[in-house]
């Protein structure tokens, strides 16, 4: 049933809804820019490149959380066959690396005036440079290989393999000696991250995920179309 | 409900699932050495295969009131709270570089107590917060 759903109520997605959530998120974005540039305070230790925080760490959870779903979009499709889950994953690869490519770039920024470098390969670090390539070959795979269900096969193997890789990510700071501090916020104690940063933490998070959910509803209206396009084609 | 088909794909990934499960943890265990960024003094204290011509790290907190400046020269004491190492650097400081706060250092070992570094990195903890309150958090202490 979901197989017919899903992608065609995409393409009566119309431009009015996109353009709502355009406002929508300017807004967030625009209020979280001036509570993260100019309310929130500098930290008592690194003072203003605190601020590089409240673009990294959102950016960071949405390259992570956007694997997952590639992730697990790319068994659900090895197991069933479904080609709305091989949409949704290709739609959602150039989102993911992008923001992962932020993540490490505003990490970098951050890292220099921090630690004093700009990159060591500790465990946070190499794992999260093996997301992007994960996020490449992912993207590289739809890119030279022409047949659809040769490409599907291998993407999803790449996706998958790459899943494995998230909770080394996650939990590198804990099993292992790292550059890396800790994580900050975690499900089972109150957060070692003051509130007047928190909340323009939480209001950039918000911001950025919406922006990622435009740019993949556009993304995927098009893929579905060129989906249907390539089958009318080859059935006639 | 599922077909036949779906349900021995099911069993296929599980098992390559487990499998690919098994590998990571081993390989993960065995490369720990090369995993740890970073020694702490009680490590380097246990271990003997450390060798002391080798490059490499040592972190922790910098002990308070050990931090000694001399012209171009520093030195400091790494401490775990359990074991602790002297550290002596040739060089500036890193701005972040302070007492009680986290650091690693890059060198070589002259013996287990006695580290030479050519590198110092600020290493931050997970908190985040304004310095009004960091100064309340100190008188409260």
């Amino acid at each position: 049933m979901l197989k017919k759903i899903f992608p065609n109520k995409i393409l009566s997605l119309s431009n009015k809804v996109l353009t709502n959530l355009v406002i929508l998120m300017s807004f967030i974005i625009f209020v979280g820019l001036i509570y993260a540039l100019f309310l929130s305070p500098a930290d008592y230790i690194q003072g203003d490149s605190v601020r590089i925080m409240y673009v990294h760490v959102p950016s960071s959870f949405i390259a992570l959380g956007t694997f997952a779903v590639i992730g697990i979009a790319s068994i659900l499709n090895l197991i069933f066959k479904i080609k709305f889950f091989t949409l949704i994953s290709k739609s959602l690869a150039p989102i993911g690396i992008i923001f992962t490519f932020i993540s490490i770039l505003t990490g970098s920024l951050w890292g220099k005036p921090t630690w004093g470098v700009w990159w060591a390969w500790d465990a946070r670090l190499t794992s999260m440079f093996i997301l992007l390539i994960f996020y490449a070959a992912y993207i590289l795979v739809w890119k030279f290989i022409e047949d659809f269900d040769q490409a599907n096969k291998m993407s999803s193997i790449i996706a998958i393999l790459g899943l494995f890789n998230l909770p080394v990510i996650k939990y590198s700071v804990d099993w292992w000696n790292t550059l890396h501090q800790p994580s900050s916020i975690t499900l089972t104690s109150a957060p070692s991250i003051h509130y007047t940063m928190l909340i323009p933490l939480i209001i950039m998070f918000l911001g950025l995920t919406i922006y990622a959910l435009i740019i993949f509803l556009m993304r995927y209206k098009i893929e579905v179309m060129k989906f249907k396009l390539n089958k009318k084609r080859t059935n006639k | 409900m599922l077909s036949k088909k779906a349900k021995l794909r099911i069993i296929f990934l599980t098992l390559l699932f487990l499998l690919t499960v098994s590998i990571i943890i081993l390989v993960l265990q065995s490369l720990e050495k090369n995993l740890v960024y970073f020694f702490s003094p009680t490590e380097i204290y246990n271990r003997s295969d450390i060798s002391l011509n080798k490059k490499i790290r040592v972190g922790g907190v910098v002990k308070k009131g050990s931090v000694k400046k001399e012209e171009n020269n520093t030195t400091f004491i790494i401490t775990d709270f359990k074991n602790e190492i002297i550290v002596s650097y040739d060089g500036s400081t890193p701005n972040l570089f302070s007492e009680e706060k986290g650091v690693v250092a890059e060198g070589k070992l002259r013996d287990k107590k006695y580290f030479l570094a050519n590198k110092i990195l600020a290493k931050h903890d997970e908190n985040y917060m304004p310095p009004e309150v960091s100064d309340i958090l100190k008188k409260s202490k």
